[in-house]
């Protein structure tokens, strides 16, 4: 008997089950199909300003930074700014991400690379697939747009997110989710990011920058 | 068993961490911090309880359907381009790694924190076959240059303070200046971030364990703090998943029951900085991620727990609330308990997992305040348990003659109410006659663990049967 047969005969015999019982396979298809939702705390249960509001003040409980701009045009200046501001190089990477590329960055000084990340950019900026309010989360999908390299490689992360992306709960971001990939997939990796990278290992204190970004900037775009 | 357990002579260990001045320090620091950042994020979310309560069902739900919620796994990961592996025990858990390890022609291999692995002893197997395994977590990598195991699940170096670290550092990293200043945590945190830099761009294979599996979507789930897990996972050709089978759950939404009080139980956070969902290797348009992905689901007895009493300990999403709360863990630490998981948790695990006649005395070691069953996110009642632990021991003749003895002669008094009175009024009498000079007893005949650090307050003369009912009759009257 292989490993796996065997695996799957103890842990039958132990439940006391065939496998083939009918309802069982029902229960199971059925939750797999409907994914019912649990309990869903009322915080995120708000919509437009509120949200918003809530989503601001969440990313900077999770020691984050956050600002807000009035249309994408306006993105490549308040990063620019935000750079000069903590005294770091007017560099910058990115993916492919279209809604990135078609920000006016000629406008700024910024010296723009592209493509994933090979452990020595100090700078990185990436779209967020969507926010969630509920904890100050940035959800961020894998793919050619936005590398998953740049959440974690680079000091300093800047995820520029929609307003209208903001979701109350996770739930609503699976819903996107299945709606954008199809109903039991998903993209390579979905990073949920809540604050900059941090560790408690050494006495229990609190240190940010352990491997990943030690800086995590969120642009909010209205429009 | 790979792992060497020292669980057999856990009383020695505990009486030594008691005397180990510098390891009482260190210990300080988790009654301190995780309490109350754990009650602050409850507090702050007047759902936590009614999460408690669905994360318990989404559990018990999926443990009643493993069987079919693993065959479906295993098909979302096979159709998403991974591998799924199964291992009975820790030894062919760690003959698959290997293989996969030389398949990709592995030098050196990176690791996400992981509990299993520690279970399996993956790292001595890939050392003593030539192949080095670099621990990335920083308390992880911290205990691996001291050939320790952890000490607590979430937090492994939390036995150990920065001038131990530093001392550790200046002995490894010697090809920096050693007269560099590294007196402050940050300091090392930055020494360990730049060395360890260098490792995860020069990977081959990276081992990450996983906090879930999601059925619907073959989705594997880790969730740090440091970012450590998502390096090992995204830079190497090769990623490799080690889990083991309770780790399922069925639906994307379950998980995030599971995640909102995970997080907010280990470190009171509303949620961790990375939770990251992995499925399959990376698509053909990706520029990044790893081209091999493989799973390894390993049984090594959880299997057998299926339908018994101890069925309710695979609930466990280990995050290490019971033992931040737990008065014995803050006493002796968690290398005490003598294998991979320490606390109350590892005291109803390590005999499942390798035997009661080995770690029977780990569900001994409780005061049985029920404080973990009162913050456990998916409410197992551990205290139970451990008490059927103590049972099972007692059954199969594994408590010692004396413990033995000792109950049979108070079983006899129990069993017979007009003689223990008699005989606990007599003892009770001849203790306070024999007390009342100085109120106290510095030394008595066999109680000399008690007495040997501290005193024995002498009774009053009276038994608690005689006071209740005096005060009985004093309040009705």
């Amino acid at each position: 008997m292989s490993s796996r047969d065997d695996i799957f005969a103890n842990i039958r015999r132990s439940l006391g089950v065939k496998g083939s019982e009918t309802i069982r396979q029902q229960i199971v298809a059925d939750r797999l199909e409907r994914s019912p939702r649990g309990v869903i705390p009322k915080r995120g249960q708000v919509s437009g300003e509120e949200r918003i509001a809530l989503f601001k003040t969440m990313v900077e409980t999770s020691l984050a930074t956050v600002t807000e701009v009035a249309s994408a045009a306006e993105v490549p200046q308040s990063i620019a700014l935000f750079l000069r501001n903590h005294n770091l190089p007017a560099t910058l990477r990115m993916g492919d991400d279209p809604r990135l590329k078609a920000m006016p960055w000629a406008d700024t000084a910024l010296e723009i690379a592209h493509g994933p990340s090979e452990g020595r950019d100090l700078n990185a900026v990436s779209h967020a697939f969507g926010g969630i309010a509920e904890s100050g989360t940035l959800a961020m999908v894998s793919g050619p747009e936005n590398p998953s390299t740049l959440n974690f490689l680079p000091d300093n992360h800047i995820i520029v997110v929609s307003a209208k992306d903001i979701a109350g709960d996770y739930e609503s971001v699976w819903n996107r989710i299945r709606f954008a990939y199809g109903k039991g997939s998903m993209p390579r990796t979905v990073n949920f990011i809540t604050g900059p990278s941090r560790s408690g290992d050494i006495e229990q204190t609190l240190l940010l920058g352990a491997h990943g970004p030690r800086r995590l900037h969120v642009v909010v775009v209205r429009d | 068993m790979t792992v060497q357990s020292t669980s057999p002579q856990f009383k020695q260990n505990a009486t030594r961490a008691l005397n180990d001045a510098q390891l009482q320090r260190a210990l300080g620091n988790v009654k301190q911090g995780f309490i109350d950042k754990r009650q602050m994020a409850a507090d702050k979310l007047p759902e936590f309880e009614a999460l408690r309560d669905s994360a318990r069902d989404i559990k018990n739900h999926t443990l009643e359907h493993l069987d079919l919620y693993l065959e479906a796994y295993e098909e979302k990961v096979r159709s998403s381009g991974g591998h799924v592996h199964f291992a009975r025990d820790a030894a062919e858990a760690r003959e698959i790694i290997l293989s996969i390890c030389r398949e990709a022609g592995a030098k050196t291999v990176t690791k996400g924190k992981s509990m299993i692995s520690e279970e399996i002893g993956i790292n001595h197997h890939l050392e003593a076959n030539g192949i080095t395994p670099v621990e990335t977590d920083l308390g992880e990598y911290i205990i691996q240059l001291r050939n320790e195991l952890p000490s607590h699940i979430i937090a492994p170096a939390v036995h150990l303070n920065a001038t131990q670290v530093e001392e550790d550092f200046r002995r490894v990293h010697t090809h920096l200046d050693a007269k560099r200043d590294l007196s402050e945590p940050v300091q090392l945190l930055t020494e360990a971030r730049a060395v360890l830099r260098e490792r995860f761009l020069a990977a081959d294979v990276g081992i990450t364990g996983a906090n879930f599996l999601v059925a619907e979507t073959g989705t594997s789930i880790i969730v740090t703090n440091e970012g450590n897990g998502d390096l090992t996972q995204i830079l190497p050709k090769t990623h490799i998943v080690l889990a083991s089978i309770e780790k399922l759950v069925p639906t994307l939404e379950d998980v995030s029951q599971l995640l909102r009080v995970l997080a907010r139980s280990a470190t009171g956070q509303e949620l961790s900085v990375y939770t990251t969902f992995s499925t399959g290797p990376r698509r053909s348009a990706d520029a990044d991620g790893p081209e091999n992905y493989h799973v390894v689901i390993l049984d090594n007895g959880r299997s057998s727990m299926l339908g018994t009493a101890f069925e309710e300990m695979l609930r466990c999403i280990r995050c290490g609330a019971c033992m931040n709360h737990c008065p014995v863990y803050h006493a002796v630490g968690g290398h005490a308990y003598g294998w991979v998981y320490p606390g109350p948790m590892g005291a109803v695990l390590t005999p499942s997992l390798i035997g009661v006649d080995k770690a029977g005395h780990l569900p001994n070691a409780s005061t049985f305040c029920g404080r973990c069953e009162s913050v456990c996110p998916v409410r197992i009642p551990l205290p139970k348990l451990m008490r059927h632990w103590r049972e099972r021991e007692f059954e199969r003749h594994l408590t010692p003659a004396t413990v033995r003895s000792g109950l049979k002669l108070w079983g006899f008094f129990a069993k017979r109410p007009a003689l223990y009175r008699l005989a606990t009024r007599a003892a009770m009498g001849a203790l306070a006659l024999a007390g009342r000079r100085h109120g106290r007893f510095a030394w008595l005949p066999m109680a000399k663990g008690w007495t040997k650090v501290r005193d024995f307050p002498a009774p009053q003369g009276e038994t608690f049967q005689q006071r209740w009912k005096r005060e009985r009759k004093g309040a009705s009257a």
